[in-house]
This record gives structure tokens, sequence and C-alpha cells, in this order.
């Protein structure tokens, strides 16, 4: 192991909780990721923006897994593109876009050098192995491709790390002469994981990486990625709608809804006491592992709701199945986290979080539910 | 031994999905007797389905659990007469369907019986659905040609159907394309489609594989409250057993195009026999507490046309056994009373508990 240099993390800004403790690898700051959808009409329209992410800020550190979760278009995967330097974060004139550090410099103003290495010590492994692998090359060329570009090793060096990077997860160095089509959904999963690996990475940004694959395959994939990040200190970023899977393997979570962390914290504590109401939904619907086990069903009104011009205040107070106060002030101004356990930080307003409401009052039935979303629609 | 207090104790249990009490009934509606299902290809006779027997009641709802590959979508198309030949043939077994095999009917019967009788819900609602035409035309189309209504009777049939799923105002999204609809509602439409003629049977394959956790917990939801309606028998086709254990009354498991385990749900999850049972119960991460490391099957699942002779689960049996006992053909045995099992002294730890049950 080479000593290295002191990293310099004075430029970090703060946010709840995070800190510069324990050499983040990643520091997200308050990142928005803003679409514009439409071009204002002079003098007349305004522009709608789609808020794919609004105020987003987590820290990642060597050997931890931070997991992401939410419904499809909560922002999760826009944030891991900005992560991985695939979208810059972006926003209207007026809001702040926030920043990304790198191992405690924005990587906005990295010299190309600190880009390169940037870019090699993120990784990402992705959802759907049978279109993430080029059919027309060999297993083994795609395993180096990464180590063709940035290294100067040579074709021989580059075909044994390749041998070695196979058997490292799981599969049988030869297989390296065959085409991806050649394989099961399980074995494809360890290529692209093997190609992940192949630049030494800090960090690998894992986008929900079994949920394509066969339930007793998923076991197989999580223990080698547990194993793979004790063996090499590797951090993750796990996106997941899976609670099950996200309690098995982050240290951390982060709860999206709308492009906004409604519950930040240990992963734990939020398991232990589910405090928005949100996280509560989620974990309702979430599958039993057994048939006698009853969760107290939380039914959130209607369907996730259009990101295009959410309210100013709480976004959650379109999907909340309790009564909002209008003049709540709230309902004008974005919440923030609040501290409400040890490592463990919610969005608190009088609608969104189950503290000093019984669960059993926010079942509904089907048919209520429905009645509920034909109003909507009326 | 049985006694008293444990009687009262699972009469309670019956309650606790949160679904209501069980709409099981005593009338078998469908029955697989010894089904096969051949398919030639280059690489020789792939048994897709090989031997499945299984019955489903009215209003029970049975669950088809395996791997990708173990069969259980074939059996699904086999029962549906929906296999494409060549390459594949069924060729042997019977499909009772109201007391009659529908293998015998001719192919025009066959068209009254397949979305009349017995319908299908799939995976994809996006492959599923046509998209040039809009949602009215689509279950339209199944309503006209079972109950042979049209025009105006039509249009209300189906907005009653898109009414019964739930779909929030059925009379405007009926003139909607599948592409203005959202992944939850468009599976609603495939289901729509499926109840649309009240089957007896409803095939559902994966129907919820493609959804989100919360809109996966209303079609679940959905699926029962139309059950207890119509008193349908649902055959749920999944790999998930958390699925299984929200839904379903009585699992059948399946390997290698065989039945290989198959009791009611809480039999099979408080006492299963069978290793690949064990497995594919352990191998799911729980979200009532912190998981230590979780025990995997090891390998991948056998290929089809190159199957072992014997027990084909004995390559991956984390089990001591004798090779010459995985080159027997273990058969399918009842060791209780509606428990199910394939006896194998490779994949089935209390072999010698019911040896007296087979002849090797």
């Amino acid at each position: 192991m080479t000593t290295e240099e002191k990293k310099d993390y004075s430029n970090v800004g703060s946010a709840i909780g995070c800190s510069n403790d324990g050499d983040p690898i990643i520091q997200v700051r308050n990142v928005r990721k803003w679409y514009q959808v439409n071009k204002a009409i002079p003098f007349f329209g305004k522009v709608d923006w789609l808020k794919a992410v609004d105020d987003v800020s987590f820290d990642v550190r060597a050997g931890k897994t931070i997991g992401l979760v939410g419904e499809s278009g909560c922002g999760k995967t826009t944030t891991a593109k900005m992560v991985l330097g695939l979208e810059n974060p972006s926003a209207d004139g007026e809001a702040e876009v926030g920043e990304i550090f790198f191992q405690g410099e924005n990587i906005n103003e990295l010299t190309t050098a600190g880009k390169r290495e940037m870019r090699r010590s993120v990784q990402a492994v992705f959802q759907d192995p049978w279109s993430s692998l080029n059919p027309r090359m060999r297993v083994n060329t795609i395993i180096s491709e990464p180590l063709e570009i940035n290294t100067t090793m040579t074709k021989q060096e580059r075909d044994t790390r390749a041998g070695d990077l196979l058997a490292e997860v799981g599969l049988n160095p030869y297989q390296g002469n065959l085409y991806p089509h050649e394989f099961s959904g399980g074995q494809r999963q360890r290529i692209g994981i093997a190609r992940a690996l192949a630049l030494n990475p800090k960090l690998i940004v894992l986008d929900e990486p079994v949920s394509a694959l066969d339930v007793s395959i998923r076991a197989q994939i999580m223990n080698l990625l547990v194993d793979l990040q004790n063996e090499h200190d590797l951090a993750y970023i796990l996106i997941a709608h899976n609670l099950a899977t996200v309690r098995y393997m982050c240290h951390r979570t982060a709860v999206m809804y709308l492009g906004v962390v409604q519950e930040y914290g240990d992963t734990e504590e939020i398991f232990a006491q589910p405090t928005h109401l949100y996280t509560n939904a989620l974990i309702s619907a979430a599958l039993p592992s057994h048939p006698d086990i009853e969760r107290d069903e939380i039914v959130l009104p209607g369907e996730v709701v259009s990101p295009v011009n959410p309210p100013d205040g709480d976004v959650f107070m379109t999907r909340t199945p309790l009564p909002v106060r209008k003049n709540h002030k709230f309902t004008k101004e974005r919440p923030p986290l609040v501290e409400v356990g040890k490592d463990h930080y919610v969005v608190e307003t009088p609608w969104s979080t189950v503290t000093g409401h019984d669960l059993s009052e926010l079942k509904l039935s089907v048919d209520q539910e429905m009645k509920s979303v034909d109003q909507e629609m009326k | 031994m049985v006694n008293k207090s444990d009687i009262e104790k699972n009469e309670e249990l019956v309650d606790r999905d949160g679904f209501g009490p069980s709409t099981v009934q005593d009338e078998v509606v469908l029955e697989l007797k010894n089904l096969q299902t051949n398919f030639t290809t280059k690489f020789g006779t792939v048994k897709a389905c090989d031997g499945v027997s299984y019955s489903v009641k009215k209003g029970e709802t049975l669950g088809v659990v395996g791997e990708s590959g173990s069969g259980k979508s074939v059996t699904a198309l086999s029962i549906m007469r929906l296999i494409q030949s060549p390459p594949g043939e069924i060729t042997g077994g019977e499909v009772i369907l109201n007391g009659r095999n529908i293998l015998e009917l001719s192919e025009k019967e066959m068209t009254k019986v397949r979305g009349g009788e017995i319908s299908m819900i799939l995976q994809d609602p996006m492959q599923a659905l046509n998209p040039v035409f809009d949602i009215n035309n689509q279950v339209g189309e199944a309503i006209g040609i079972h109950q042979k209504v049209r025009g105006k009777t039509r249009w209300n049939k189906v907005v009653e159907a898109l009414r019964k799923v739930r779909i929030p105002a059925p009379e405007m999204r009926a003139k909607d394309y599948p592409h203005q609809l959202s992944g939850g509602m468009r599976q609603r439409v495939v289901g729509a489609i499926g109840i649309s003629s009240n089957p007896s049977v409803i095939i559902a394959d994966e129907p919820t594989t493609s959804l989100d956790v919360t809109i996966q917990a209303a079609y679940l939801r959905l699926l029962k409250q139309i059950q207890s309606e119509t008193g349908t028998a649902i055959v749920f086709i999944t790999h998930d057993f958390g699925i299984v254990a929200k839904m379903c009354d009585r699992v059948a498991v399946m390997y290698a195009g065989r039945i290989v385990e198959m009791a009611d749900v809480r039999e099979i999850f408080n006492n299963p026999l069978h290793e690949y049972t064990k497995a594919l119960i352990g191998s799911v991460p729980r979200l009532e507490e912190k998981t230590g490391r979780l025990p995997q099957i090891e390998g991948q699942p056998p290929l089809l046309y190159n199957l072992p002779p014997g027990d084909a689960f004995a390559p991956r049996s984390p089990l001591k056994f004798d090779e010459k006992d995985a080159l027997i053909r273990p058969e399918l045995v009842e060791v209780k009373k509606d428990h199910f099992v394939q006896l194998s002294r490779c994949s089935v730890a209390d072999f010698d508990k019911y040896k007296d049950k087979v002849s090797y």
C-alpha cells in the first residue's frame, strides 16, 4: 500500500447528516438537476422545469455502501449519473446547482489528470446484463477495454489481468474467449462486475444490479459484491427499490421521493424506526418472507406524481393520505431534514411522518383508494 | 399426533395474510395429469415439461415457483395450448378443465375456451398490448369474441371491465392508447382483458416483475379482491417466494421441468423438505431483521437438453450422497397429507424417514 498524502477537505460545504470524517471518496452537496421541458413564450408563458434531483446531499466512504431507494422516477439514477460525471448538475438561473467533490476537490474544477483519476476510480455496474455487454466483443476484450484506454499495459498483461478478474468474480479464466450470449444472466452480471473492477476503482455505482436476475442467483451476486467490498475496501452506491436488498447490503440509506431525500441515515436506525410515511409505505409494500408476517398496510393514493413543476413546499404533500394544513409554512417552503435519532434524519412536516399517528388509520381498502383517485382525476 | 390447540391455532392463521378469509372452495376446476411437452432442437429433445401434475380448486391461488428455464411458463402455455409446433409438442398427459380434457378439443373449440374459460396475464404489459389500438379496441376484442356483443353493449362491458380492475375514470381511459398509461395501469388493462369473460382459471405469468414495489403491492391486492368477488382460480407463476407468501394458498416448486415439492404455503415455509425449496426460501434477504450472509445455491440451472439421468438437482445439492443414488429417477410422493416431495437420497435430507414410500 502506498501512503497517500492527506486530502484537503476544506472546500467542501456542510450539509445535514454529512461530515468530512473518515476521508469520504465522493461528497454530494445540495445537488440539483433540473431539465427544462419547454421554452417560454416571450412575455407570456413561464418555463416548466422537470426537477429530477432537487437539493440532494450525501457522503460516500471507503468500505461502505450507501443505498438510494425510491419508486421509479424519484431521481435515484440521475443522482448516480451525476456522481459518475455523465450528467452535470443544472438548475434555472436562480437556484444553486450544488457541487460534487471527489476526495475533497470539486469535480468541475479538476485538472485533466485529476479528471482521469476520478474516472478510473468511479465505475458502474448496470441493471440489465443483457444490454450492458457488447454482443460482438469477446469477454476478454470487454474486460480489458478499460485497461487498454487507461493504462500502458501490453496485450499480454491485459489478458492475464482479465483472466485474474474473471477468477475473482467466480468465473473460469478460459471463459474469457467466449461471447456474452454464451452466458446466463448471473454470469453476465459477474462479467459486468469484473469490468468495473478492472481499474481498481474506489467506488462502484450499482444500478439495480440484481433486479433483472432470478431470485436464486441474486444471493450469489449480492454475496460476491459484499466479498469484493471487504477485500478491496470498495465504496458502493446501490440503487434499488427492493428494501430487503438495501437492508442486506447498505450501511447508510437515503429514501428519495420526487428528487428530494425524505429520510436519510444509518440503515439499521431507519429500519428500526422508519419515521417518514413514505418509508413506511415502501416497507409495507415490500413482500413478506413468510406467509404469517402481517404488516400494517399503508397505501399512498395514486401513483408517483409527475416531477414537472413539483410543489414549492414539501413535495410529499400531493401524495400523503394525511390532511395537509393549507396555510402551513411548509406548503410554500421546502422543509429541511431534521435529526430525529442517532444518525437518522427525516423531512418533518405534520403530514409526512408517522409520529403521533395510528398506522391502522392509514389502511385503505382498494375501493377507497379508487374513489380517492377518481376524485383526483375530476 | 395433532392436538386440538394446534388445529385452533392453524385456523387462526388462515386470515393472517391481510386479504380477509380464505376463498378456497372444494370444487376442482383445473387438473393436470402427467402433462408432457417436448421441444425438438438441434441439441436434442428438450423435455421442458416432464410429467407435471397439479390441480387448482375454485377460488384457490396456486403458486408455481422455479428459476428461469424450470418449465413453469411452458406448463402454462401447454395448458392454453399455445405451444408453437414445431418445435414444440404436447406428447402426453391430460389437462382437465371443468370436467373435460381440453387437449382433445379441436382448434375451433379451443378458441372459445382460451380467453373465455381460462385466460392468461402476461409478464410485460407493453408487449401484451398493441400500441396502435386503443384500450377499448383491445379489451373489447376479447369481449366481442366470447360474449358476442357489439356496439353500445360492448362499450358498456369494456367500461365495466376497466372499472373492475380499478382504473380511475374508465370512460376516459378506454379511449386512450397504451403509451398514455403508466406501467401499473397498463398491467391493469391486461388484467381487465383477462377477467372480462369471467374465466374459471386465470394464469398469471409473473405479472408484477416489471412493476415498482408499491404498484406491485396494489396489483396483488387487486387480484385477490377480484378473486374473492368472482371465485376465480389463479395459477400464479413467479420466481419470488415473497409473492408466494403474500398471495398463494398452495405452492408447487418446479425444477428442470418437474415438480419437486408441492404443499400448502405454510407447510412449505415452515417445513420444506427438498433442498431446492429450502435454498430458494433461504436465499432471499429478510426485511424484518438484519440478515447474516445469505446462503446461496451453487451453480447454474441445468441445461434441459443435457439433463442428468436421475435426480436433476443432485449436482447442486449440498447433501452428501452416493454417486449411484443420483442415477435413480425420483418419484413425487405424498409424504404427509397434501405434502408431495420428489423423494431422492440426493436432495431430501429426511429421505430415510420416508424410505418405505418408494421402492428404491
